[in-house]
Formats: C-alpha cells, structure tokens, sequence
C-alpha cells in the first residue's frame, strides 16, 4: 500500500458526508425546479452521489461488487434518461413545453 | 476548523463538486445546468481516481457514458426543444422556502445517522480491486446473471425510446384535423 495514499490520510466518513451533501442537492432540485428534463438531471445527480458513495465504500472495504453496483446504477440511468427524454419530447408535441405542472391533464 | 487535517486534493474536488451541483439546481438556463452537470461529473470522476477505481473514473465509465453520452443526450434534446430562460417555468416562494426546509432535514437527519459509522467498518483498502481485469472477472462469473438482465433492459429501452419518440406519420394524415386518438 502507498504509504501517502489517501486511505491513511482520509476517513470514509468525509465521502459519507459528501454524498449525502449531493444528494441532498439532487432532492432540492427535484423539489424546486419545474422544467422536467431539470428534474431529470437531478435525478441524475442524486445517483450520482449513490455512485460515489458505493466506490468509497468499494475500495475502503477492498471488496470490488461495490464497483460493479455502480455499473448496474449507469445501466438504470441510462435506460431513464432515454425513456425518459422520449416522453419528454413527446409531451412537448402536445404541450408545447415541459412544466411538470401542466403533466397533470395526461388522465385518460 | 474541522476540514484542515484533510488532503487538499479532497477538499478541492469536493469544494468544485458541491458548488458545481449547486449550480444546476439552482441555475433557470437549462443549457448552463446541463454543463455544470458535465462539470459535477468530471469532478466525480476525479474523486474515483483518488479512491483507486481507475476503470470506473478514466477508461471508459463515468466520462463516456456519463458525461459523454448521457449528457449530450440532455444537451441534444434541451436544443430540439428550444428551451431557453424566457420560458423556464418557476416555481413559488412558498414551495421555495418548503423544499429549502425539507432537504436541510434530510440532510440533518442523514449526517445525524451516519455519523461515527466509519468506526463499525473494516477498513482493508486493496489497491487493484478497481482495475479492470478484477472487475471483469467478477463481472462474469459471480455477476453474470444481472448482467444479461442489464443488457435485456437496455433492449427495452431502447425499443421503448424509439416507440415513443417516433411520429405516428400516418395516424396524423388520417385524422390530422380531430384530436390525436390514443393507439
């Protein structure tokens, strides 16, 4: 191990705190924004903080399954930001816009 | 001052990340948050360099599907879309202060509950768990399974985006003057 590694200097708790701090933006930012495709990127950003959360984890316990949840996470985020954009675009056929607010008449 | 022990490469990248993330929920430009969203992730991406997952930050992952991919996806459909400040719906005071309120909370409630946790993990850093020979032979033996099912869902999907992206061109020349008709 390189002794000047950030493992020795560094506690995970600090990467714990870091995470929740993004998180807790991404959760704001769902609340207060009202343009979807926004409220989709900060969806992104609060698995992105999960993302890192797990590589922390991942490599302060030495176990890489860790790593490999965080590829599964991408895949997920992958497939929303497509379906996801698809709708969006296909609201703004008919709305022409993407407030959220204006979401609640797709009934029937 | 509580974060002075601390490296400063952690630090920085921290300091660029939270304020980086903070101007995307808080920017009213679409376009501006989807490139500090760029910016969040190139930072992310940093900080798993120092944490040794090198496959996951540099070689492929997290800048080319994340900040690569998925963001120009953003970028691309943001511009279709037409979307710039003029009209970027707000939000109202009240809902403001509310959603302020309520992630400060979670944040308490999180940094509340994980605190002093560090102290029930073993720690056992290895150095080449984040190569990516480690991680593909542990991709393909013990994780094979969800692997399949990852690339089953990507195929929906994508047969998903396709179908609801796609214009009903001949649905629209049929009945082009009454009200669209749900398929």
């Amino acid at each position: 191990m390189n002794p000047d590694s950030i493992f020795n200097s560094l506690d995970i708790s600090h990467y714990i705190y870091l995470s929740s701090v993004l998180f807790c933006i991404g959760l704001f930012g769902v609340l207060t924004r009202r343009n979807a495709i926004v409220l989709l990127m900060c969806i992104e950003l609060m698995l992105n903080a999960v993302n890192l959360l797990f590589v922390a984890f991942s490599s302060y316990i030495g176990d890489s399954a860790g790593q490999l949840f965080v590829f599964f996470i991408m895949v997920v985020a992958a497939a929303e930001a497509a379906v996801g954009l698809a709708i969006i675009v296909m609201i703004y056929r008919n709305t022409k816009s993407t407030d959220v607010g204006l979401f609640d008449k797709l009934k029937g | 001052m509580l974060l002075l022990g601390l490296p400063p490469a952690f630090l920085i990248l921290s300091f660029i990340t939270i304020l980086c993330a903070l101007y995307v929920v808080t920017n009213n430009n679409p376009v501006y948050s989807v490139l500090a969203l760029v910016l969040t992730f190139f930072s992310i991406s940093a900080h798993y360099v120092l944490l040794n997952a090198q496959f996951l930050a540099v070689v492929v992952v997290n800048l080319i599907v994340y900040a690569g991919a998925i963001m120009v996806l953003f970028l691309f459909v943001l511009m279709l879309l037409n979307l710039n400040k003029e009209n970027e719906p707000l939000i109202k005071t009240g809902w403001f202060v509310a959603a302020t309120v309520s992630a400060g909370l979670l944040l308490v409630v999180l940094a509340a509950a994980l605190h002093r946790s560090s102290e029930s993990i073993m720690q056992n850093p290895a150095e080449n768990i984040g190569l990516v020979k480690n991680l593909g032979k542990v991709l393909f033996t013990d994780y094979l399974v969800p692997f399949e099912l990852s690339g089953i869902l990507f195929l929906a999907a994508m047969v998903g985006a396709v179908l609801l992206g796609k214009k009903h061109s001949a649905e629209e020349n049929s009945n082009s003057d009454t009200e669209p008709s749900e398929k």
